[in-house]
């Protein structure tokens, strides 16, 4: 059967870094996320305070 | 004292907010814009892949209004005359109505102050062939436009799932179109439905960009850091078109759109041409075709607004060569040159130049993403823009207290795709400030702590929480002037 992978590693679309399964399951990591939800509304939060005056 | 605003987007609808709760009752606010409809214009892409029902993402505005005290007029602006005429020594601009009991009377409403507020015109003329009024590609720029997007997605839909093979494509249709977030979302949000109902080996789904290197959000990329390494936005964008199957045409200038075919250029100067079933494609913007008259009633256009039909401000316009270019030249006031009593706020002020670096094709063509003022900074702005008129009025002066430049603010921009609690993913983009500053950050022309770009649900979260946070504010609930822009 014909592997649609083989050449990868000539094409645009594949030279990206790929999440790993680690990568994909730490996106949905309920605890992780719930962390990352009020530490990235600080970072936004502090952007829109800091930008005007 | 009259303080009209013109327009009740994002940035004119803050505005007027703000000018209403800073000005005593003896002050009238006048908000002229032609929608009965507020509308929240990012939650469009969950329209367009019909998440959300246009109810969902908008709300009548002459409600809100009463409540706050507003004077209200549904109605077009079609001329400014800031000097008056020769019966009325005031500034008035001449609105034509287009609610249903009045439509095409027209009035002439006086005003000591003016915000132009009215967003971007999306100029689909400027590429012959585009835009769903020609019945090929489709838009999800407005609520109705996405209602319409929606549609004619569900037939490819429709479609694929009988087995007949789709090619879908999603990008910028000028090749100085802007809003590739809202672009790349959208393809994204495709993505992903299609995945969700196992028919993405049916879909050829392609990214159609004018971006020199996909990531550059027409910001000119950014720099993150990653996994121990600063990296560009290039190659975080390509890893989640990558993720998704979704292949890239960058350095494009769309041309002409067929039915079934899009013809662009490349910055190398060669014409291609892409197949198509379903296509998204960004429009041009330009400013509303708004003019300005004298006292005489002749034509002081050139005066108030740019060629692109954008209004004037205090940015700094003499063109210069990109490696001269610095934070200076953006605007802090957004006060209009020729007329101090005029500002311009959102979309709808001129830009002194792009942020990313200009770019022509060797047949002279100017392929480069427009700048972008999302929501966050048009926000921003029309709030300055308030407070300054208040202090204004409240003082007698000509100070300006507050400032807001892009240069020195910063913006979010959030990729969200699916929808719900677990379900969603989301790819959040920090950069600050918006417009590089090369003095200040010498080696990577932002603040790399600022500056982020990540993927998680926690992003979704985000993007569906701002969705109900900024319609809680915008329809005036409690405590709606204690939530950010
Ligand atoms: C699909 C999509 C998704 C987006 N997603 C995001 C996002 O996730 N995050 C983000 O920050 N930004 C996003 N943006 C950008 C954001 O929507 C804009 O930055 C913002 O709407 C600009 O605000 P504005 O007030 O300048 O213009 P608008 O919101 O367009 O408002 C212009 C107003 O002027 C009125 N008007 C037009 N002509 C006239 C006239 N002649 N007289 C009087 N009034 C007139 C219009 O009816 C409207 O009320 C997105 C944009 C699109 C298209």
């Amino acid at each position: 059967m014909e592997n649609l992978h083989k050449d990868r590693g000539y094409k645009d679309e594949f030279y990206p870094p790929m999440p790993t399964r680690f990568t994909k399951r730490i996106r949905t990591n309920f605890l992780v996320q719930v962390y990352n939800f009020f530490r990235l509304n600080y970072k936004i939060m502090k952007i829109v305070i800091k930008g005007h005056s | 004292m009259d303080v009209l605003v013109l327009g009740a987007g994002v940035s004119g609808h803050t505005a007027a907010a703000f000018l209403r709760k800073k000005l005593g009752k003896e002050h009238n606010v006048t908000v002229v814009s032609p929608s009965l409809y507020y509308q929240w214009i990012p939650s469009n892409i969950w329209v367009g892949v019909g998440r959300m029902n246009i109810d969902q993402v908008r709300f009548k505005l002459d409600k809100v209004y009463r409540k706050w005290g507003i004077d209200f007029k549904q109605a077009k602006a079609l001329s400014i005359h800031p000097d008056g005429n020769n019966s009325v020594s005031q500034g008035f601009v001449t609105i034509e109505y287009t609610s249903a009991d009045r439509k095409g009377s027209t009035e002439e409403v006086s005003y000591d102050y003016l915000v132009n507020a009215t967003g971007p015109k999306l100029n689909f003329e400027k590429t012959p062939g585009l835009g769903p009024a020609n019945d090929t590609t489709v838009s999800v720029c407005s609520y109705d436009h996405a209602a319409h997007a929606w549609k004619e997605l569900q037939k490819v839909i429709e479609k694929l799932k009988k087995g007949i093979k789709q090619k879908i494509v999603v990008g910028t249709g000028h090749p100085m179109a802007t809003c590739q977030g809202a672009a790349f979302e959208y393809v994204l949000n495709i993505a992903f439905e299609l995945r969700k109902q196992n028919l993405s080996h049916l879909a050829e789904i392609t990214w159609l960009t004018n971006e020199y290197e996909v990531g550059d959000f027409g910001m000119g990329g950014a720099f993150i850091k990653r996994g121990g390494y600063v990296t560009s936005t290039k190659i975080f964008a390509e890893s989640i078109l990558s993720e998704n199957n979704i292949r890239w045409v960058k350095r494009a200038g769309v041309q002409k759109v067929e039915k079934g075919k899009i013809h662009y250029e490349t910055l190398d100067g060669e014409h291609h041409s892409i197949e198509y079933d379903f296509s998204m494609l960004i429009p041009a913007f330009s400013g509303h075709d708004i003019r300005a008259m004298d006292k005489q009633g002749k034509d002081i256009s050139s005066k108030l607004f740019a060629g692109n039909g954008l209004m004037l401000v205090d940015a700094k316009y003499k063109s210069k060569p990109f490696e001269e270019w610095s934070i200076e030249d953006w605007p802090t006031t957004y006060q209009s040159p020729g007329y101090d009593n005029i500002y311009a706020t959102g979309i709808a002020f001129a830009p002194p130049h792009s942020i990313s670096k200009p770019m022509k094709s060797k047949n002279g063509t100017d392929i480069y993403p427009s700048p972008p003022r999302t929501g966050m900074p048009s926000g921003v702005i029309g709030k300055v823009v308030a407070q300054n008129i208040a202090h204004r009025i409240k003082d007698g002066t000509n100070e300006h207290k507050h400032t807001a430049s892009m240069g020195r603010m910063g913006a979010a921009c959030i990729v969200s795709v699916g929808y719900g609690i677990r379900k969603g993913l989301g790819a959040t983009m920090t950069v600050s400030p918006i417009v590089q500053d090369w003095e200040k950050y010498p080696e990577w022309g932002r603040d790399l702590n600022a500056t982020v770009g990540e993927i998680g649900l926690a992003g979704h979260w985000i993007k569906l929480f701002l969705h109900y946070m900024f319609l809680h504010k915008a329809k005036g609930y409690p405590f709606w002037w204690l939530l950010p822009e």
